[in-house]
């Protein structure tokens, strides 16, 4: 008798040779995958142009199973080797996908320089409130009272709004879903791939394993409940009001949408008036044979 | 006009040298963070760039220039950054990642005197052991060291031919005497220079192996964008790339990155030898300390003393077996260097007992006196 062979739409997106994933039951970040893959296929660039950089921790693995080109980095440095690498190749569309703790804690100095910048790429932080890989310690997202390892007794920090954050720094996408939304995820991905300029994307996304466990949250399937009945979508708002407080109400919505110069537009731009004619731009990478 | 090759004499220093260079081997991307003394170097490079085609960042740490630099190189450039030594520091854990995912870079560290803030403006070479080891893991590394301004030019080609090579981050190890002397650099035409192109794989698409090794133990590359959907990971990995995390893969990977270079470190190896063929005393010396033991050497082969110079233009890997067959013949070594031993250990292991050997230490701050030099000669051969 034969067979069929079980297949994914997205499969030709996906290593499939990699899955399964190591990611827990019930984690939001397949949700994640899913969106961007389908964002990707629906945005219609060239597959080849899409390159992937992710950082460390759970979210940091996503570049393993995309079926693109795709560079799992050191710690908090996904921004820098994405940078350079949309330098080295402008035509490149960049993507970087990381967790909060990547991009906003250790990485934190590179996220407000790049949205400074303006440099043309998108990121996904993808924010479940905690260090889940290493064991469920408190980070910069983390909302004052939940419980982790390291805040045994509760966090005290005044955690980071991460929209607010990059939106200060000259961020000209930022938007803020929850995997629940992944209609609405999906296609704030898709704006922000053809967006030129540093586009932000941010993921509420459960942890059931550690920050949920935690916390007495309950399951996977509890936590998403919870953002069903929490979620407020407020297109457009001050991004200086949508904090996050434990168990508290949840902003989401595209917040920002503008238009300013990319890195390379002010560079290029700016040295073709100021050098003047001996200004030669840069030629692309370097011919490797066809 | 192509300004991307100065043909002609120059009076230059080490740091402006080393930014020429740099764009003669092909450069075109350059990420760094100011640090004294290394800043001309990338000062040089913001003005020059524009008329080459460069692209020139200034990013806002060490750790952005590193990683960005590593990005740029699988773009398909070839990338630099510069540094000294806390910046270095910085830059270490991403120099790992690009010996793990062979990435061609090169890295100039314009050493100064240390530990942390240490002398910014002072010179020192107390970064030769951080160079090898610095970062964590087994790994072998490239490490060249200029004399001169001209070597800084020369020497920054040769760093890029390495790199591309072996595809690993080659680190020029420059210190601030040679990085701030102004001394004569000729640049020949632009023919002459001839930087090694990457080596490209050139084979099917679907027969891609981005850690599939050449006969000699190097992988040809590609770049991003070529929908070869490579993966590249830091972490220990398989010839495809993927990761996978067991003591029978991470032999594979990392004794591979190490044999690569050790198998090679006969071609790799350079050295400049001066008056051997009589010697009964050799001086190993590299960077500025070696230009100081020349003075010490005239006056003590007037004193009869029969002595020579090997003079180590790559620190690493070290250059085991000629330092070995001169140990078999000579009475002593006198190793001089701006560290209280650091290379000079590596000296005392190759040597293994055959000859006798006397480090002449400084801590940095300035060069030898050529009087310690000549005297621990002198009480060499007593």
């Amino acid at each position: 008798m034969i067979t069929e062979q079980e297949t994914h739409p997205l499969d030709d997106l996906l290593r499939v040779d990699r899955i399964p994933h190591i990611w827990c039951p019930t984690c939001g970040l397949g949700i994640v995958l899913n969106s961007f893959l389908t964002a990707v296929r629906e945005s219609g660039i060239p597959r080849e142009d899409i390159v992937v950089v992710s950082g460390i921790g759970c979210t940091g693995r996503a570049a393993g199973y995309v079926n693109l080109d795709s560079f799992h980095t050191t710690h908090g440095r996904a921004l820098p080797f994405a940078t350079g690498l949309k330098l080295g190749n402008p035509r490149l569309k960049v993507v970087v996908i990381s967790g909060d703790g990547d991009l906003v804690a250790i990485g934190g100095n590179h996220l407000i320089h790049t949205a400074r910048r303006n440099m043309d790429m998108t990121v996904v932080c993808v924010n479940n409130f905690n260090y889940a890989m290493t064991g469920g310690q408190f980070g910069p997202t983390t909302p004052k009272g939940a419980r982790l390892t390291t805040a045994p007794y509760g966090s005290y920090e005044h955690p980071f709004n991460i929209p607010f954050l990059v939106d200060s720094c000259g961020a000209t996408y930022v938007a803020r879903w929850t995997v629940l939304h992944i209609r609405q995820l999906t296609e704030s991905i898709k704006e922000a791939l053809v967006h030129p300029g540093f586009s932000f994307i941010e993921v509420i996304s459960p942890c059931p394993t550690v920050y949920g466990r935690r916390n007495q949250l309950g399951s996977g399937l509890d936590i998403v409940k919870y953002y069903r009945d929490n979620s407020i979508v407020r297109n457009d708002i001050d991004t200086r009001e949508c904090e996050i407080e434990y168990q508290g109400k949840i902003i989401v919505g595209r917040f920002v949408q503008k238009r300013k110069p990319t890195y390379l537009e002010t560079m290029n731009e700016y040295l073709r008036q100021s050098v003047g004619e001996g200004f030669v731009p840069y030629q692309g990478p370097m011919d490797d044979g066809d | 006009m192509d300004k991307s090759v100065l043909t002609g004499v120059h009076f230059w220093d080490g740091d402006y040298a080393c930014a020429e260079g740099a764009i003669a081997a092909g450069c075109r991307f350059f990420a760094g963070y100011p640090i004294t003394p290394s800043t001309e170097i990338a000062e040089r490079i913001a003005q020059r760039f524009p008329f080459v085609g460069g692209t020139f960042i200034q990013m806002e740490d060490e750790l952005a220039s590193m990683a960005a630099i590593l990005g740029a190189a699988w773009a398909g450039t070839k990338a630099m950054t510069v540094t000294s030594g806390p910046g270095f520091s910085l830059m270490q854990e991403n120099i790992g990642l690009g010996v793990m995912t062979e990435t061609p870079c090169v890295v100039v560290d314009v050493q100064r005197g240390g530990p942390s803030t240490g002398l910014p403006t002072l010179t020192g070479q107390q970064d030769m052991m951080q160079a090898r080891w610095g970062s964590h893991g087994d790994y072998e590394i490239i490490a060249l060291s200029p004399s001169s301004p001209q070597e800084c030019f020369d020497l920054t080609i040769t760093a890029f031919d390495l790199s591309e090579r072996y595809r690993v981050p080659v680190l020029l190890m420059m210190d601030e005497c040679v990085g701030h002397m102004t001394e004569k650099v000729v640049v020949p035409e632009k023919e002459k220079i001839r930087p090694l192109p990457r080596r490209w794989y050139r084979g099917p698409k679907e027969k891609y192996r981005p850690f599939q090794p050449d006969a000699d133990g190097v992988p040809p590359m590609v770049r991003a964008g070529k929908d070869f959907r490579i993966h590249i990971t830091g972490l220990t990995h398989d010839e495809r790339g993927y990761p996978v995390i067991n003591a029978e893969c991470q032999n594979l990977c990392v004794t591979r990155l190490v044999k690569k270079i050790r198998d090679n470190a006969d071609k790799i190896t350079i050295c400049e030898e001066h008056s051997l063929e009589d010697a009964e005393v050799v001086v190993v010396a590299y960077g500025i300390s070696a230009r100081v033991a020349f003075k010490a050497i005239a006056d003590a082969r007037e004193k009869g003393v029969r002595v020579g110079m090997l003079r180590l233009i790559t620190v690493w890997p070290f250059p085991e077996m000629r330092v070995s067959e001169l140990a078999q013949r000579v009475k002593a070594m006198v190793m001089p260097e701006i560290n209280l031993g650091q290379v000079y250990l590596e000296l005392e292991r190759v040597v293994a007992g055959r000859c006798r050997t006397f480090l002449v230490p400084h801590c940095g701050g300035w060069v030898h006196d050529p009087k310690d030099i000549f005297e621990a000669i002198m009480a060499s051969v007593r």
